[in-house]
């Protein structure tokens, strides 16, 4: 039980100062690499309290996927120029008062969350007695995504897909005047289309059509 | 005390698998050089040691010899990183590859997913060396890289998905009792071969070694690196490749069943047999290394999100009918 408080203390200890880290550090790229730190450890939790699905799920999606393109973009836009602007630009405090609405309202959100708790005893209970029944993780979680909410699971996958439709369709443009290759048209090509004998006449040259 | 015992027994363990991996990633750079220059009419290392056996071992002095070099423009903790991100992850994932029914270091309910997790993270150590190096081309493979290893993952885990619909558990030992009666690489034939071809891209190898396209890019993100750290991105490399192998012959050569349940074959251990398929897989890899031209960058996004996620999401909808209309779906 020792060996597993202290690797709790070590991992959010991790999460929070890296979660700081990356609202604090002047190299947006140096953030990004935070936020992933960020991650790991969250997912590191997630393991210990005995769901590893969703801890694996976490390490493949988040930092995986997501934070690749985050990285991405941070590197391709170079933002890491205008390091350190938010501090010390003069019209900053134009941010504060957003900002600190913002994380009040999800400071008073986390608190519903978790106080809902209290009005639900029975959840705790449910959850725990798929664990010891023998069943792994990834059976219950997918027995209850697939019965239970079905619908909601579906409706949430139609929403990232279209989320995705919408994103191809906003940045999508045709270029002009742009060659392309068509492969099909390249493996099909025979001898006879490709190559031509010519007879020239000395002095004279070739005239070839292009 | 109690707690100092188990550290003991775990580390011996740990030392008993990767002292084999490291020492067989060195002899499969030997034999990768020896398949490639056979192909091409060419001896390969044969000078030192019989057959050239210790080239590997020749090749590490000369790295560990050698001076590092950090660029002064560097971002100089990233630099160092990079390197000992890619090895740790490439070394971390054998925790879980099972060489017998009780020879696992760690038997996980999710072990696939682990295995999955972690080469998807090896695309950092790539993304931080070229981004540190601070110079153009290692940033230009860096960012070829991390697409190419995104795209092809995908094609990677929905192969994965056809598999598990066949065994019903995410547990790698599980996967391959699931075998018994049949390899999977019999019914799920077109998924081996898909898995083959994005295990390629997903560890960089020829014919898909954009990243580090030498008459493109130089050495694409290893080019700033010297001496040990240059060592380590490349032993990284080939411990990712073992490590596909391996989880190829997992996924569809039946991991460390004999291919034949008969007496002779039964007294060869489970770990041998393991050990061969990954090897004919390494060989596969090599042959392709030499006889395979590169892709061209646009060709290699074309195949992995234009034919290979298509066929491999239609193969999942045909493998799960087919064990849903025959009633073969594995119970829990």
């Amino acid at each position: 039980m020792i060996a597993h408080a202290i690797f709790f203390y070590v991992f959010s200890v991790i999460a929070v100062v890296s979660a700081i880290m990356v609202t604090v550090s002047k190299n947006t790229v140096h953030s990004v690499f935070f936020l992933i730190l960020d991650f790991i450890s969250i997912s590191c939790l997630f393991i210990m309290i005995g769901a590893e699905f969703l801890g694996m799920i976490m390490l493949i999606v988040y930092v995986g996927a997501v934070a690749v393109l985050f990285l991405f973009v941070v590197m391709m836009l170079n933002v890491a120029q205008q390091k350190n602007q938010w501090f010390v630009s003069k019209d900053s405090s134009k941010h504060i008062p957003i900002g600190l609405l913002i994380s009040v309202i999800i400071f008073f959100e986390l608190i519903i969350v978790i106080g809902g708790w209290k009005y639900k005893p029975d959840l705790f209970n449910s959850t725990k007695s798929s664990l010891e029944n023998g069943v792994s993780n990834t059976h219950s979680l997918g027995q209850v995504l697939y019965t239970d909410y079905i619908h909601v699971f579906q409706i949430s996958g139609m929403i990232l897909l279209i989320a995705m439709i919408g994103a191809i369709v906003l940045t999508f443009r045709q270029r002009e005047g742009v060659k392309k290759q068509s492969y099909l048209k390249q493996i099909s090509r025979e001898r006879t289309e490709g190559v031509e004998v010519l007879e020239v006449a000395s002095n004279k040259g070739v005239k070839i059509d292009d | 005390m109690e707690y100092l015992n188990i550290i003991f027994q775990e580390s011996y363990k740990i030392l008993f698998l990767l002292v084999p991996v490291l020492v067989s990633v060195a002899m499969i750079v030997w034999l990768d050089r020896r398949v490639w220059a056979f192909v091409q009419k060419r001896q390969g290392p044969n000078v030192v040691g019989p057959f050239g056996l210790l080239q590997s071992l020749a090749d590490a002095l000369k790295y560990i010899f050698k001076e590092i070099i950090i660029p002064a423009s560097s971002n100089k903790v990233i630099f160092i990183l990079a390197p000992i991100i890619t090895m740790t992850l490439a070394l971390i994932a054998w925790a879980v590859i099972p060489f017998g029914v009780e020879q696992v270091l760690a038997d996980i309910n999710v072990g696939i997913l682990y295995i999955f997790a972690v080469s998807s993270l090896g695309v950092y150590g790539i993304i931080m060396g070229g981004w540190a190096s601070n110079s153009k081309y290692p940033f230009l493979g860096a960012i070829r890289s991390a697409a190419q290893m995104v795209s092809y993952e995908v094609s990677i885990g929905i192969i994965i998905i056809n598999v598990l619909l066949c065994v019903g558990s995410l547990n790698l030992n599980d996967i391959v009792v699931a075998q018994k009666e049949m390899w999977f690489v019999i019914p799920l034939f077109p998924m081996f071969v898909i898995f083959f071809i994005s295990a390629l891209a997903e560890t960089n190898r020829p014919p898909f070694d954009l990243p580090e396209a030498e008459a493109e890019l130089v050495a694409g993100y290893q080019t700033e690196y010297s001496g040990m750290m240059y060592a380590m991105f490349w032993l990284g490399e080939y411990a990712n490749i073992l490590l596909m192998c391996a989880l190829g012959s997992i996924l569809f050569l039946g991991g460390w069943l004999s291919p034949i349940d008969l007496y002779p074959f039964n007294l060869i251990p489970g770990a041998l047999w393991l050990i061969f398929k990954i090897l004919f897989l390494f060989i596969l890899f090599a042959l392709v290394k030499a006889i395979v031209p590169r892709y061209r960058y646009d060709q290699l996004m074309r195949l992995g999100w234009k034919i290979f996620l298509p066929l491999s999401l239609t193969y999942v909808v045909l493998t799960a009918s087919y064990l849903f209309y025959f009633n073969l779906l594995p119970t829990i």
